[in-house]
């Protein structure tokens, strides 16, 4: 009996140890960078953005519901989104709905991209000021947001969509969501 | 004498242009001294989410420089300190505070040091009581022997 207790007591540093281990070792392969979204289970805030192509046409938060979509955030002076720019063709062309969000960026460069490498987006906004990207809480480009058909957020991932990133792990996010 | 008054144009021209270039980086005006204090509280008291550690009145990232643009209007708008950063946080979470809050997740880390404090007297008490009753514990034998070995020493 007594000594059942003097394992517990001993083994007591032992158990810290491990979990001081744990997190540490799991800290190894979470990049600080990357934060969670503030606005995870939150609609998308309200807005009133011009079409890239067009400034006479304008859209506010009602296009984010009726179906899931992605939400990218991108602009001509962010060399990842040159290197995620293919796989959004990809995805489009897989019928995912993409909405791309120009973020602080010139309308004319913005389009000579879009016409150069091929358009993805089903909407294309313009935020010149980054109003709507200081509301998502956007912190750099590209980051993309996953929105349900209620127009909820459902996650954010920061830096660049590629193939592999997707069938790891957010293809399964995407198809889960209602 | 051309020569000094060129080398003089010279001079006043990059010294004019340095200050410009100096006070362009950031003018903010403010209406009262109260409201300049927040303003400069809440740059130092927000850090840039895109640099990690830095606050936003360090930075010189595009994002911090956004930051800064937004809490000066914020301020301007009579907006008070807190009032600012929980609009901060509404939008890039708990990051941007230098200051955390207590939360679930962070609860460990306010509690813990506290924790291992009580942890550690608790040890303490059990020893020195497990001392105690082994110092108390003696049975008849040795309680006679220890009695006759003090009158070996009072002789």
């Amino acid at each position: 009996m007594a000594n059942t207790r003097k394992i517990i007591a001993l083994s007591v540093p032992l158990l810290l140890f491990l979990v001081v281990c744990f997190f540490l070792f799991k800290g190894l392969y979470t990049d600080p960078r990357k934060l969670d979204s503030a606005l995870i289970g939150q609609p998308v805030p309200e807005f009133t953005l011009q079409d890239i192509y067009d400034e006479n046409k304008q859209y506010d938060a009602s296009i984010f519901k009726g179906k899931k979509m992605l939400l990218n955030v991108w602009a001509t002076w962010c060399p990842t989104c040159y290197a995620e720019h293919k796989f959004l063709n990809q995805l489009a062309g897989q019928d995912i709905y993409i909405v791309g969000m120009n973020y602080k960026d010139e309308r004319k460069k913005a389009i000579r991209w879009l016409t150069d490498l091929k358009d993805p987006y089903k909407i294309s906004l313009f935020d010149k000021d980054g109003m709507l990207g200081m509301d998502l809480g956007v912190y750099g480009a590209p980051e993309t947001f996953f929105i349900d058909s209620k127009g909820i957020i459902q996650y954010r991932h920061v830096g660049d969509l590629n193939a592999r990133i997707w069938e790891d792990e957010l293809a399964e996010l995407y198809n889960g969501m209602q | 004498m051309r020569n000094l008054t060129l080398t003089l144009c010279l001079f006043l021209s990059v010294f004019s242009s340095a200050t410009f270039a100096a006070s362009a980086i950031d003018t903010f005006e403010f209406e009262s001294i109260e409201q300049e204090q927040v303003f400069h509280d809440l740059t130092k008291v927000l850090r840039c989410p895109k640099c990690q550690n830095q606050n936003i009145s360090d930075s010189n990232a595009e994002l911090a420089k956004d930051l800064r643009n937004k809490t000066y209007e914020l301020v301007k708008e009579g907006k008070t300190q807190d009032e600012v950063v929980d609009y901060m946080v509404a939008r890039f979470g708990n990051f941007v505070r230098y200051d955390p809050p207590i939360t679930p997740a962070t609860i460990f880390l306010w509690l813990g040091p506290l924790l291992f404090i009580l942890f550690g007297f608790l040890v303490l008490y059990k020893q020195a009581k497990n001392k105690n009753r082994k110092e108390d514990e003696l049975d008849s034998n040795e309680a006679i022997r220890l009695k006759k070995i003090l009158k070996q020493e009072t002789k």
